[in-house]
């Protein structure tokens, strides 16, 4: 009788233990790296003004809770970063699917487009802030340079591949003009798109240090811009952290939609 | 079963190739071919891989122009791949009721479904995706796919070669017991010719390129016939000494 049940509780510890090491293991590297950081600023390996010590950057991390710039400096750029990125997905996707189906849009266009996708967005700054002059413009304005063309070629790439067979079966079953790219060409690249989301949604995150660098007066890329000029490294590392944190913590958000059901096809062949 | 919207599917449907020749480029692929299916048959083209077989497939179904001569098609027309034709963002019932987009009313398309997943076997699976069922599964699904609603021809391109053998085996008895219960007019491209053999009411053997039928053959056993059964040991060797085998 009690069989069964010891079993059952072995299989569930097991899975805690293997869920455990998930966690530790990170957690691990995460403090050897402290413990690192924390040695050489102790031996002062380096000039304290350098490379602050891990105390003095949670100092400066309390001090900016505490005067509430840091919540404004997230609250900013993630409003940056929110409008320039959809911006991007609602001209983005739609012209990825155009040009995907038509060869000679493809032939005219991708030239151009993979011109401007490696072109470092950094590059529009002077037009940014001569067009846009300052506030949130500018760097909206960059985020969407630096999101929209790598969108807009990954669909369009998604939507040359799609197997021709799901076409010929849609016709079998008259499906035609809007309801043919609703019910089949869109989510034929639905898994696809997701991914190419996860990889602009990135590098528009990565932009948006430089892009508030010019005529914002707050956000994340301020906050180190304003540091450095302070020459308090200590609060630039400070911002660094929530950067980088953000980041990560967003692309989690954006691969649970990996796990919708009906996409689910795309990540397990 | 909506006997209201059922028609005879036998007399409803036509497909006539009339002096069809198709090239691509330079390559002549089909020379003056006449193929004249009637309603009900079931044809089955064996040929040598790389005669034209899904050419000619994909011209009956209209997916491709003849490069010249006439093509008759009443009906409507389906086609079964050889895999891969689900959508693999549809479920298995959504896949299904591709095949009763024309039904509006609800509670006629509700028990169509039901018949149908009945019919395959795979009660318990309605909402399961392709890549989560095996290949035999997903085939069966197909078949019914193509069998819901008013389709009159089935266009069957290599449906099980992608299978294992014995799975294979198992699906020819499936497809005649689906056709048993709704008949449809089949035109059946393979280049296996046991299949032939045991499916066919007429095989048409298809000689190299630029293909042409070099041999009707009419087999009259009725089905399901086994694989060992003398008409179908018989219509096998036909085949094999037509395809120089």
């Amino acid at each position: 009788m009690l069989k069964p049940g010891k079993s059952k509780r072995n299989i569930s510890t097991e899975q805690n233990v293997t869920g455990a090491i998930r966690y530790f293991l990170p957690a691990f590297v995460l403090i050897i790296l402290l413990l690192i950081w924390f040695l050489i600023t102790y031996l002062n390996l380096f000039p304290a003004y350098a490379l602050p010590s891990p105390g003095s950057v949670w100092k400066s991390f309390q001090e900016e809770i505490r005067a509430g710039r840091l919540v404004n400096d997230i609250i900013a750029s993630l409003w940056r970063v929110a409008v320039g990125f959809v911006i991007s997905v609602i001209l983005g996707i739609p012209a990825g699917l155009w040009l995907g189906q038509h060869l000679h849009a493809r032939q005219a266009f991708v030239p151009m487009l993979n011109f401007f996708r490696f072109l470092s967005p950094l590059a529009w700054i002077p037009f940014a802030i001569l067009w846009f002059h300052i506030g949130d413009k500018p760097a909206v304005f960059l985020i969407f340079m630096a999101s929209f063309f790598p969108l807009a070629l990954a669909t369009m790439a998604a939507v040359a591949t799609i197997p021709s067979i799901y076409f010929r079966v849609a016709q079998d079953y008259n499906y035609k003009g809007v309801e043919l790219l609703t019910k089949v060409t869109f989510p034929a690249v639905l898994p696809e798109i997701i991914t190419a989301l996860r990889v602009s949604y990135g590098i528009a995150w990565v932009v948006i240090v430089a892009a508030e660098m010019v005529g914002c007066q707050d956000g994340l890329g301020y906050g180190i811009w304003e540091a450095r000029n302070g020459l308090r490294l200590d609060s630039a590392v400070c911002y660094m952290i929530i950067i980088g944190l953000l980041g990560m913590g967003i692309d989690r958000l954006l691969a649970q939609l990996t796990k919708l059901p009906n996409v689910r096809w795309g990540y397990e062949r | 079963m909506y006997v209201g919207v059922m028609k005879d599917k036998r007399s409803a449907s036509r497909l006539i190739l009339e002096n069809v020749s198709h090239n691509y480029g330079s390559v002549s692929v089909l020379h003056e071919m006449n193929i004249k299916v009637n309603p009900g048959e079931v044809v089955v083209l064996v040929g040598p891989s790389g005669c034209g077989k899904t050419t000619i497939l994909n011209i009956l179904s209209g997916y491709i122009k003849p490069t010249s001569g006439s093509v008759i098609r009443e009906g409507i027309i389906r086609t079964v791949y050889q895999q891969d034709g689900l959508f693999p963002w549809l479920t298995v019932s959504e896949n299904i009721s591709l095949g009763l987009r024309s039904v509006k009313d609800s509670s006629i398309h509700k028990n169509e479904m039901t018949e149908l997943i009945q019919l395959i076997h795979l009660e318990g699976f309605e909402s399961h995706f392709p890549h989560q069922l095996s290949g035999g599964m997903r085939q069966r699904v197909e078949l019914a796919r193509v069998l819901a609603g008013d389709s009159d021809i089935l266009l069957m391109d290599e449906p099980f070669s992608a299978l294992d053998y014995q799975t294979r085996i198992r699906m020819r008895l499936e497809l005649v017991r689906l056709l048993e219960k709704r008949p449809r007019t089949v035109v059946f491209v393979t280049h296996d010719i046991e299949e032939a053999a045991q499916l066919a009411d007429r095989v048409l053997v298809l000689s190299n390129r630029p293909a042409t039928v070099s041999r009707e053959l009419k087999i009259d056993a009725p089905r399901p016939r086994g694989l060992t059964d003398h008409a179908v040991i018989q219509a096998m060797k036909e085949i094999l000494t037509e395809l120089g085998l």
